[in-house]
């Protein structure tokens, strides 16, 4: 279809038919002001800030509710266009508090800016104000009546993308206000879209509020530490006594892979970094008790025990477990750590879901997964087990949306209702733990269908849809393993276009599974016993496979393993041992916190936490990210550190574990986030002085270098991700680790508002939990 | 219940039966009743439409549109079901109309919402009543009760083998719900705010079918235009202003009441003669036209033909027919606030000229009446108003700031004389405070 034609401003402008023209407008360059338009919300024409001249009209026409025409003329800047934006600021001003110098909003205020730009020098406004006393809806959400101008944002973003329609408009004329839709409070998800959306201080955090003035703060985007979803979130930080605070997050990015969105703990679930239980001193049993001690001691001891038992036991008696939470970098140079220094294939992680089977059912096909915006553009999408919206809340986000928005078609199958139901063309019910049967069905194994309950001509309808889509997209859960994912890939590979995205539940699920903490897989799901380049890089690696986490824990008990590595985990939080059978294993943890695991160890060493340090990261659909340095607490390191600094203290030659100094990386100060100003500094002193800024063993960037090089579907556009965009990544392999054991794959059983271990730190999600009365998932977890 | 009251000048088409018993249907089948639609029922959908066009009837309720027009835009084939609204919303200060004729004629507006039905190829009509009329509601469902049961209404109207459902809905007490997208919202359960437009009801309307929606005075025309003929219809008042309309006269008049005269009666006549005068030989200072929102007229602008081209004329409009008589005892300032009050009280608060503007003015005329104003608020009540006018999403807005600015502009000097402190000269001690109309 050919543009359509118009003029504004006498500047000849061509839009699409259909388009509103407001966008036209910023399409050509032309800002028309509004507050209540926002994109991909109901149009509302309430806050009239829009108006332009359309000729031959004769009343001044709202751009946001005006389709162009071809030949339209358009005026925004004549001054009737001008009188009526100040008039409308003048008015909204009235009956406004006017107290910017205490609202968390000023200086990031939409009516600020417009009463900057558009408003009148002074105020006509002699009257009493009206006035209602502030409220609090939520541990987290507060409401300022008097600040609200009513652009209805709140109440839409709920409605129409949360689909929660928590809140709602009371009373009418100059006495309306936002109101819960359940009495005095909000019964919601807590994502706080509504705070994010509010063009005022109406609606303000409660875990931010009063707390600073935004230009005290630097901001810094990064990839949330929760679920697998991998949202930007962008952290608002400021200097203290212990570092750099966090003081808020929020999506005031929004240029990230969750573009508008965020939840709950993406928002508020930073505040575990400042829990008052992290561990920020090393820590060494003496006594039987964990006692602060330095740095110098603690890894000597630790490179000490490592070496003697690598060197008298073999690499076999060591234990490495590594975490769903740390970086890419860190995951790659633990297993690299485990294979080359300390020579063992016993490395394994928390396992929640089944990479390496899906890895195996799409060898030779790896562009056929699908990235957080395929799945919001498809034409259709079909989710099997799990519930999006409490285990992936951007998924949800994104599928809902795609359905209010593009129409798109909905398949749900599950053994529960979800909520995602209601958007769904059909919701399925079968019989818990059926969707491996499901699964079996759709690939064409008609046997199946006695397990599933229904009836059989709804089945194969439901199949026949299915099977006629294009461009379909399979969402599956972890309760799809093993030969279920093979069969669901045969199944997709049935439908023309399809694609698939396998969820996973913490932040760097995939990132530890591709960087390939397994006992059988190197990165890139490529087989310990097939090792080839992975070989002649490192030189001699271990053959044969490792033990498994659980097989580990269970060989140290038995005393078979001597020696236990466990980087950002918490393992013994869901497999119940007695402390007394780990007696007499060497355990080293690397952790933020003393969790059950750490707990236990010998040696406790403080560790950054995601949001203190630098790296990449991928989310469930394998989209790679970079995390960013915003927070700092002094006396920790980050686990990349932490690992070169034993290797170090080990002997080895770091040349051989870090390629620094050889990449195409130099660091100028990115890894150093909200440093960089400093670091910049010192890279030009170090230029200055004649030395060449080189790369450090401690920069993650070096090790990224080599996972570019050597991991299969990880060589993406290095700028772009740098310039802070998601890069999609391949799902690599030639088929190794098809057939795990099921049994290895433990689902988190997180809800919205728990986050494992990690989750049980953050006082926000806590107050929220408790505020809702629920509780905390059983499985705990990294 | 209403007095009713007459003069010599009236041309009884709307309220030919007022006082005569016609809430009961035997009764209103003797007065011709149910007779139009079935004429209508013989007639094909353009011949109605082309008789209403022909008649020059134009929408009772405010903004004169002309009917058969209205129902021409109706598409002829959507695949979804057409709808008959009839507005009986009526809350304009100073018009009391609508009311009358569901009191005393309440088939009338069942048997023009089944032929606006039949002309536009609805099936079914909604009699929307304001909340605050709840016992003509009890007098409409009754109506409707009686049509089902002698089988004007129901799966076969008429033994015609067609179908036709009316129902009626009870208004919760909003000024906002008369305008026709507002009044939508409130039948399909929503709050009470008006939609954006395009598109317009005709097209996508009720539940996003097309509707028509019409007045209830618009709708109670239709039957006897179909009996007695477009000529005749059009031919009892000037050209493109066809008919009678029901004026209400209230306020400083001897006899004020409803009063059903040819389009284009002069204005300075219905005062003084049908309504008989100012009470005690006082003399008049202002006439509102056309109820509350319509600009106000002086006492030297009424000689003036009561159409809706010749009231446009003049700077005001025809508007609900609500005639409100000012003598020379009202005070301008208190009269603007009134309205302002009216007006701030019911606005919707969806958009902010409106919201905020009605209730500056509502706070500074307050003050400015009681004394604490200011030269420079006479400026700023003509400047918000000025402000509002064709910005807001809806005529409210409108609705509040063309009387005000015509009250600023034509009585500046009762302004002047409210400053620095004084107190009211226009009320002496013991004077009515309230004026009937606006007793809202």
């Amino acid at each position: 279809m050919s543009d359509v034609n118009i003029t504004v401003d006498g500047k000849n402008v061509a839009a699409p038919a259909g388009t509103l023209l407001i966008e036209a407008c910023k399409s050509a360059g032309i800002e028309v002001p509004a507050f209540c338009y926002y994109p991909n919300l109901s149009l509302q024409g309430a806050c009239r800030m829009c108006l332009v001249k359309i000729e031959k009209m004769p009343k001044l026409q709202t751009a946001c509710t005006t389709v162009i025409s071809e030949g339209m003329a358009i005026t925004t800047d004549s001054a009737e266009v001008q009188q009526a934006r100040k008039s409308m600021v003048e008015l909204l001003l009235g009956n406004h508090p006017l107290d910017c110098p205490v609202c968390d909003a000023g200086g990031e205020c939409e009516l600020q800016d417009m009463t900057f730009s558009y408003g009148a020098a002074e105020s006509k406004y002699t009257e009493a104000k009206n006035h209602k006393d502030e409220q609090q809806w939520s541990p987290v959400v507060y409401f300022d009546r008097p600040r609200c101008i009513l652009c209805y944002r709140c109440v839409r973003v709920c409605d129409e993308a949360m689909d929660v329609a928590a809140l709602g408009i009371q009373n009418r004329g100059s006495s309306s206000v936002i109101a819960p839709n359940k009495g005095d409070h909000l019964e919601c998800e807590e994502c706080g879209m509504c705070i994010d959306i509010c063009p005022v201080g109406a609606l303000t955090s409660g875990a931010y509020r009063y707390k600073t003035r935004p230009w005290e703060m630097t901001h810094v985007g990064t990839s949330c530490a929760h679920c697998a979803d991998g949202c930007k979130t962008t952290l608002g930080v400021r200097r203290s006594e212990t570092g750099m605070e966090i003081v808020r997050g929020d999506n005031r990015d929004r240029s990230g892979i969750n573009g508008d969105f965020l939840c709950v703990k993406g928002r508020y679930g930073f505040d575990f970094v400042a829990h008052a239980d992290r561990v920020t001193q090393p820590l060494v049993r003496k006594n039987g008790r964990l006692t602060p001690t330095t740095w110098d001691e603690a890894l000597t001891i630790v490179g000490k025990r490592l070496s003697e038992v690598r060197d008298q036991n073999g690499g076999a008696a060591i234990g490495v477990i590594g975490s769903n939470r740390t970086t890419n970098e860190e995951n790659y140079l633990l297993q690299k750590f485990a294979r080359v220094v300390l020579g063992t294939n016993n490395i394994d992680h928390h396992r929640t879901a089944d990479f390496p089977a899906f890895a195996a059912a799409l060898a030779g096909k790896p562009e056929a997964t699908a990235t957080m915006a395929d799945i919001y553009n498809a034409p259709a999408m079909l989710v099997i087990g799990g519930d999006p919206t409490e285990q992936h809340p951007l998924l949800a986000y994104q599928i809902r949306n795609n359905v209010r928005l593009h129409n798109a078609r909905l398949y749900v199958i599950n053994s529960e209702p979800i909520k995602l139901q209601r958007q769904a063309t059909t919701f399925t019910q079968i019989p818990s733990g059926a969707e491996g049967k499901a699964a079996a069905y759709l690939a064409g194994n008609d046997g199946a269908l006695d397990a599933l309950g229904g009836q059989s001509e709804a089945w194969t309808a439901l199949r026949d849809k299915l099977r006629g889509e294009t461009g379909l997209i399979i969402a599956f859960s972890s309760e799809l393993r093993g030969a279920d994912v093979a069969n669901l890939v045969k199944f997709g590979n049935g439908v023309p276009g399809a694609k698939f995205i396998c969820l996973a539940d913490f932040s760097n699920s995939r990132g530890a599974a591709d960087m390939g903490l397994y006992p059988d897989l190197l990165p890139g799901y490529v087989p310990v016993t097939a090792a080839g380049k992975f070989r002649e890089e490192w030189g001699i690696l271990p053959q044969s496979a490792g033990l498994t986490l659980p097989q580990m824990i269970e060989a140290a008990q038995a005393g078979k393993l001597k020696a236990l590595l466990v980087v950002g985990s918490n393992p013994l939080g869901r497999i119940k041992v007695d402390p007394k059978s780990l007696a007499n294993t060497f355990i080293v943890a690397q952790d933020l916190f003393l969790t059950e695991t750490s707990a236990l160890a010998d040696v406790v060493l403080p560790a950054a936490a995601a949001y203190e340090k630098s790296g990449t990261s991928t989310n469930t659909c394998g989209e790679l990210q970079q995390v960013k340095k915003a927070s700092e607490i002094t006396g920790t390191k980050s686990d990349f550190e932490l690992i070169v600094r034993i290797a170090d203290s080990m002997g080895f030659d770091l040349r051989k574990l870090v390629p620094f100094g050889k990449g195409v990386y130099a660091d100028m100060g990115q890894s150093r986030g909200v440093h960089s100003g400093e670091a910049d500094q010192h890279a030009v002193w170090l230029a200055k002085q004649g030395l060449e800024p080189k790369l450090s063993p401690f920069d993650p960037g070096a090790m990224f270098d080599e996972i570019q090089r050597l991991v299969p579907g990880y060589n993406v556009a290095r700028m772009n991700l740098m310039a802070g965009n998601a890069q999609p990544t391949q799902l690599g392999g030639n088929g190794g680790g098809a057939s795990h054991d099921p049994s290895l794959i433990v689902p988190a059983k997180d809800n919205l508002f728990s986050s494992g271990t990690l989750g049980r730190y953050s006082r926000t999600l806590n107050s929220v939990m408790e505020n809702k009365q629920r509780q905390p998932a059983d499985v705990a977890a990294d | 219940m209403a007095d009713l009251v007459s003069h010599s000048d009236e041309v009884r088409v709307i309220s030919k039966r007022f006082g005569k018993g016609a809430t009961d249907i035997g009764r209103y089948v003797e007065l011709d009743g149910y007779k139009a639609v079935q004429k209508a029922l013989g007639m094909t959908p353009d011949a109605i439409i082309n008789e209403v066009k022909a008649s020059g009837l134009r929408g009772r309720g405010g903004a004169g549109f002309p009917t058969g027009m209205k129902w021409s835009f109706v598409p002829k084939d959507p695949a979804k079901a057409k709808y008959i609204l009839c507005n009986g919303d009526e809350s304009e200060p100073g018009t009391c109309k609508d009311r009358l004729i569901l009191e005393h004629d309440p088939h009338s507006v069942i048997e023009g919402v089944m032929i606006a039905g039949l002309a536009v190829g609805a099936q079914s009509g909604y009699i929307y009543i304001r909340g605050e009329y709840r016992y003509l509601s009890i007098i409409m469902q009754k109506a409707i009760r009686d049509a089902y049961t002698r089988g004007f209404l129901g799966k076969n109207i008429f033994g015609s083998g067609r179908a036709f459902d009316v129902y009626w809905h009870g208004g919760a007490g909003a000024y906002e719900v008369g305008e026709e997208s507002a009044l939508m919202e409130s039948l399909e359960g929503k709050r009470g705010i008006p939609r954006i437009k395009p598109p317009f009801p005709a097209v996508v309307g009720l539940w996003g079918s097309p509707t028509v929606i019409n007045n209830v005075e618009t709708l109670a025309a239709v039957p006897p235009i179909l009996l007695g003929g477009a000529e005749w219809y059009a031919g009892l008042g000037p050209p493109k202003n066809g008919g009678t309309r029901l004026f209400c006269l209230s306020g400083h008049v001897n006899k004020p009441g409803v009063y059903e005269l040819p389009l284009g009666y002069n204005l300075k006549k219905m005062i003084y003669e049908v309504g008989g005068g100012i009470p005690g030989g006082r003399t008049l200072k202002a006439v509102v036209p056309g109820g509350s929102s319509t600009p106000i007229l002086t006492a030297n602008e009424i000689d003036v033909a009561m159409d809706f081209d010749s009231v446009a004329k003049v700077g005001s409009m025809l508007g609900s027919g609500g005639v409100v008589v000012c003598d020379q005892n009202t005070c301008m300032v208190r009269f603007a606030l009134q309205i302002m009050k009216f007006y701030q009280h019911e606005s919707c608060g969806w958009c902010i000229p409106c919201r905020e503007g009605t209730d500056w003015l509502k706070k500074t005329l307050t003050r400015f009446h009681a004394g604490g104003g200011v030269k420079k608020d006479i400026d700023n009540i003509r400047y918000l108003a000025e402000n509002m006018l064709g910005r807001t999403f809806c005529p409210l807005g409108d609705a509040a700031a063309m009387p005000t600015i015509s009250i600023v502009d034509k009585f500046r000097n009762e302004f002047e004389d409210h400053l620095e402190g004084r107190p009211c000269p226009y009320e002496p001690a013991g004077a009515q405070r309230q004026l009937p109309v606006l007793s809202h």
